[in-house]
């Protein structure tokens, strides 16, 4: 492998990366306010794959991207709303099958009413633009995904550290009751989480998906499944740690197809979980569970 | 002096078992109440559910005159009732100062004064206000649920056991500041299992027993009468 393929395929991992990384703080996030696995977020991954498809059929890019995010995140409020906060005093495992329901639900919803087949992702031109540097070749979404990435977990980052909301999240995450009695309205703060999760798996989308070129209604299960082996890898709870997470199974899985073992890429994925499972059940960056009395 | 708390005939249930068994009480203004009894006799259920963390299932709760049963905890919370949680309950992932600004959560003017104001009630908390709350002495998480309850700037603040598993120097200290803030103007309605110290520092005392309220007189007087000695103080004549 010379130096330049290397660094192309580097390219492509940190691509795939950074769109997993997306993703994969919004599981986190939500597991870090409501200790819950929310197995439907790949399936709002896929659906805002879909939206896209439809709303720039009409509109162009520019007033597309704003759209699809807007319906991405009302479809991850909508389902906490509908599938979760119902169920706040219930048992975890009650609301954890809920999720798995929603997913379900949403595979199938979208092979009801979308077909099976993979439809077409629409182009958006300027992500598509070509560069070169020396022998090197890459796109304008290749470079970008990773650095939006970044840029974005930064502000998400100085959101939950700065402002009040975020301060507020960390105070439910820690002690719902004794944030409401701060007089914080958890459930607001819960939907803002969704809010945030849900927005970053819509960027996500549009950087994965640009890259992919197609969508069908399962496209969001494995990608899903693999962000939550990046959020377990970093730390289920940590930002940071998805992020990290996100980025070693993205530049992983790319290494092993270039190496020609793509058919073991995914299993790598799952096996990296196992292990991490069994070696350091709080992933690289999770705190461990020190209930003080 | 006016009441500001007036509960009548307060029910609490979980799951078919009465907690609360229709218990009627008073808070005058600028006076330290307390609820004395043994554990489970239902005091923190009637803290609970007068910042609405319980729904009462029977009875009214009137704070300066308005109705507040029924009501969510962070609209209560808003009208100046604020609770100092059983177990302290500080965020420990949040630092000391952070604490604090969750405390003045629900306040939109400057919080500067009432912050300089709990820190010098409680001088520790100054030099500590970067550290996470997690890293305190139980001590010291005491103060700061009780500074954190005060940055709402509360007209009634409702304690939960504060001397709950604290050294009896540390238990001293909280009784000392349950009196100095009661000295600066603010209401106290406090529950604890210590009678002696809870009826030395309050004005009026009721006890309570499985549910009900079984004896009410001043603190001096409760704290001189003989059955309440017997079974709360651990004396005998």
């Amino acid at each position: 492998m010379t130096a330049s393929v290397l660094i192309q395929h580097f390219l492509t991992g940190i691509s795939l990366g950074g769109a997993y990384a997306l993703i994969a703080v919004g599981y986190t996030m939500v597991y870090g306010i409501l200790r819950l696995i929310n197995f439907a977020h790949g399936d709002i991954f896929m659906m805002s794959g879909y939206f896209m498809i439809f709303i720039m059929a009409t509109f162009p890019w520019f007033l597309s991207i704003p759209v699809v995010l807007a319906f991405t995140v009302l479809l991850g409020v909508g389902i906490e709303k509908v599938a979760y906060a119902p169920l706040r005093s219930a048992p975890r495992m009650s609301v954890m099958i809920s999720a798995i329901g929603v997913s379900y639900l949403l595979q199938n919803l979208a092979t009801y009413l979308f077909t099976a087949i993979p439809r077409a992702y629409p182009e958006i031109p300027i992500l598509k633009k070509i560069f070169h540097f020396g022998e090197i070749t890459t796109s304008l979404v290749t470079i970008l995904t990773p650095v939006l990435t970044i840029v974005l977990v930064i502000l998400l980052m100085q959101l939950i550290n700065h402002t009040k909301i975020g301060m507020a999240m960390r105070a439910v995450s820690k002690d719902t009751e004794a944030s409401r009695l701060m007089g914080i309205k958890v459930n607001t703060t819960i939907s803002m989480t969704f809010v945030l999760g849900s927005l970053l798996a819509g960027v996500g989308s549009i950087l994965y998906f640009t890259d992919r070129m197609t969508v069908y209604p399962y496209s969001g299960s494995l990608p899903g499944l693999k962000c939550f082996v990046a959020a377990v890898l970093g730390g289920i709870g940590s930002i940071p740690g998805a992020v990290i997470g996100g980025f070693i199974i993205g530049i992983c899985e790319t290494f092993l197809v270039a190496m020609g073992y793509s058919m073991f890429s995914d299993a790598f994925t799952f096996l990296l979980l196992i292990v991490i499972l069994l070696v350091r059940p709080t992933g690289l960056f999770g705190e461990a569970a020190t209930d003080k009395v | 002096m006016s009441n500001i708390l007036e509960v009548r005939d307060l029910k609490v249930s979980y799951g078919g078992i009465e907690a609360v068994r229709g218990i009627s009480f008073d808070v005058p203004e600028g006076e330290v109440v307390t609820l004395i009894g043994a554990n489970g006799a239902g005091k923190s259920s009637t803290l609970r559910s007068i910042v609405g963390l319980e729904k009462a299932s029977g009875g009214s709760i009137r704070f300066k005159g308005d109705e507040i049963s029924g009501l969510g905890t962070e609209t209560i919370v808003g009208k100046g009732i604020t609770l100092v949680p059983e177990g302290r309950r500080v965020f420990v992932n949040l630092s000391v100062l952070e604490n604090l600004r969750m405390g003045a959560y629900l306040r939109n003017d400057s919080i500067e004064e009432d912050l300089k104001w709990v820190y010098d009630l409680f001088p520790r908390l100054k030099e500590r206000s970067w550290q996470a709350a997690g890293t305190l002495s139980g001590g010291e998480q005491q103060m700061l649920a009780i500074g954190r309850a005060l940055m709402s700037k509360p007209d009634l603040v409702m304690m939960d056991e504060p001397s709950l598993g604290l050294a009896p120097i540390i238990v001293q200290a909280v009784f000392d500041i349950i009196k100095e803030i009661n000295r600066q103007g603010k209401t106290i309605l406090l529950i604890e299992q210590n009678a002696n110290m809870a009826l030395n520092a309050a004005h009026h005392g009721y006890v309570m027993e499985t549910g009900r309220i079984t004896m009410t007189g001043t603190g001096a007087e409760l704290a001189d009468d003989e059955s309440v000695r017997a079974a709360y103080l651990g004396k005998k004549k």
